[in-house]
């Protein structure tokens, strides 16, 4: 048995998701490979032969595989399935996008969003937002899985993998990549970051101006709730939720943020969430470590103010 | 350009969900059912590329029991302008459902198939890719908006960290994220005139289709439940937990 991760890179480094997926991959007592792909990835695949538990990393190069698109990734995972009995990656926005399509053109159902692993083909996955837990097994000979980061600790170095490189089959005629936008931040990325400071629609256009100076006093990220996002006052890949990124950081602050089921879902495993709400039965203070019954408008900058002594 | 627009029957997302005593799965009996939020977007979307002259014809298509037909009247309100219920008491699962909207893609010849990124049911999040290989089509994912340039999609998608836009040959599978569109209101009058239009059923045995699940679930249990803290009365009170807590 073998085990391949589909690896996520910015071209230097192995993302922190991936080292989550290699944590996980070791529930199957396998041989773990990495899949790189990029126009060059001799660096990341350096930084990927180094993470512990991981036997070999796969290189494949190829110019329109720099923005590589579902369609092209599919089918690099298609020509390697036959050797593996486990395709893993991380439940993210790259690997939701590609590994559903390699799942359907090899006749696999995918079991998405795995927290926890029980048997080689037994699985627990959080629906209906989390609120029910369940365990799944699949019949299929080979299993496409993708993790929940969150649920797994990143693997760390003091590993010395070799490093092959594969050709790359041509290119997809059926879809081309035009163009990207990344939203700048000098803050911590959000899927990662020890501090998560969330706002709701409340804050509305005062969002950036109330929560920017505690995340960057904090050397938090920001995060927003899917209302917030609805009303155009926070962007989309900062939606924390059911339907949007799942955190689980060391402290989370929910400002004016009442503590809806999809929202809870997105960020209830934080290991110490503080809530500011100005309704006491808000069901936020529920989840919440501590709690403040406030306008958030004073009490974000009380807390600013406090954490600069 | 027709557009082929699939929806599912989901317990409504204000509605509590509860385990069934026998941990079977989830109670649906007497809850209250509604089209899944991002298959309503994308509903939206092909009534807005149609008001724009881009689509000439929605097709709504959805999976399931009889009961399933009042997602396609609520689609049917909004202003598609034919659905199809494709009828199965069995269980249906993401490559189940892909196979047979594939089925219904084959017959109808859609340029457009649009769904949402994800049924907020299951939250598995697959049909749409699923479907795009099944077809061997383009497929735009977590689609933010659509635009119709000559033979090719243009596509913005939601990835992390920002946006993408990708150029999708037509025929093309796009799958719907939040802000997409926004679903107008349903009418009353509306919904009462979706009531008395035609809708074809069709057998899922009769697509020639293998549907049968792979995913055995083999129980369903509830999270555990945060337990919740305290509730301080200032802000220089929250500062010392938090700092007795060391996570600042």
């Amino acid at each position: 048995m073998t085990t391949l991760i589909l690896a996520e890179h910015d071209g230097q480094q192995l993302k922190q998701a991936t080292r989550q997926a290699v944590t996980a991959a070791q529930a199957w007592n396998a041989p773990v490979h990495l899949l790189l792909l990029g126009s060059d990835t001799s660096a990341a695949a350096a930084d990927a032969a180094k993470v512990a538990g991981v036997a070999q990393v796969i290189r494949v190069d190829a110019p329109h595989l720099e923005h590589a698109l579902a369609e092209d990734i599919a089918s690099v995972l298609v020509a390697l399935a036959g050797d593996y009995q486990v395709l893993l990656g991380a439940h993210t926005a790259y690997a939701k996008n590609a590994l559903p399509r390699a799942a359907g053109l090899l006749d696999v159902a995918l079991i998405a969003d795995v927290i926890r692993i029980q048997a080689p083909a037994t699985y627990v996955r959080p629906v209906y937002a989390g609120n029910v837990l369940a365990t799944v097994q699949s019949s299929d000979a080979l299993q496409v899985v993708t993790i929940r980061t969150t649920a797994f600790d990143a693997a760390g170095n003091g590993g010395n993998a070799s490093i092959t490189t594969l050709a790359a089959p041509a290119a997809t005629s059926a879809a081309r990549w035009v163009s990207e936008s990344r939203n700048v931040s000098d803050r911590p990325e959000l899927a990662t970051a020890r501090v998560v400071i969330s706002g709701g629609r409340s804050l509305g256009e005062r969002f950036e101006s109330v929560l920017g100076p505690l995340a960057a006093q904090l050397n938090g990220a920001l995060g927003a709730t899917r209302a917030a996002v609805d009303a155009g006052f926070a962007p989309n890949d900062i939606q924390i939720g059911q339907t949007g990124t799942v955190v689980a950081p060391e402290l989370y602050i929910a400002a004016g943020i009442s503590g809806a089921a999809q929202h809870l879902a997105g960020m209830k495993d934080s290991k110490v969430i503080v809530a500011i709400n100005h309704d006491p039965d808000a069901a936020i203070f529920q989840v919440a470590d501590f709690g403040i019954v406030a306008d958030l408008f004073d009490a974000v900058p009380q807390l600013t103010a406090a954490l600069k002594q | 350009m027709k557009a082929l627009v699939a929806v599912k029957r989901v317990v409504d997302h204000n509605v509590r969900v509860r385990i069934k005593p026998d941990g079977s799965g989830v109670e649906t009996a007497g809850v209250k059912m509604s089209i899944n939020p991002f298959d309503e977007i994308a509903v939206e979307e092909a009534l807005r590329l149609k008001e724009r002259g881009v689509v000439s014809e929605i097709v709504a298509v959805t999976l399931g029991e009889a009961v399933c037909q009042d997602v396609l009247r609520h689609a049917l309100a909004m202003g598609v302008d034919r659905v199809i219920l494709v009828e199965t008491t069995a269980e249906l699962q993401p490559l189940g459902v892909a196979k047979l909207l594939k089925a219904i893609a084959e017959r109808e010849q859609p340029q457009l198939v649009l769904l949402g990124k994800q049924a907020i049911d299951d939250d598995a999040g697959q049909v749409g890719q699923i479907l795009a290989a099944l077809l061997g089509a383009a497929q735009g994912t977590f689609a933010s908006k659509i635009d119709i340039a000559g033979d090719e999609a243009i596509v913005v998608r939601e990835v992390d960290g920002g946006t993408e836009t990708v150029a999708l040959k037509l025929p093309a599978v796009i799958t719907a994220d939040l802000r997409l569109a926004e679903p107008r209101f349903v009418k009353l009058p509306n919904l009462m005139m979706a009531k008395k239009k035609p809708i074809e059923t069709l057998a899922a045995e009769s697509l020639g289709v293998d549907f049968a699940p792979r995913i055995k679930r083999t129980a369903a249990a509830e999270p555990q439940v945060r337990a919740a803290g305290v509730k301080v009365a200032n802000v220089a009170e929250l500062v010392q937990k938090l700092r007795e807590a060391k996570v600042i």
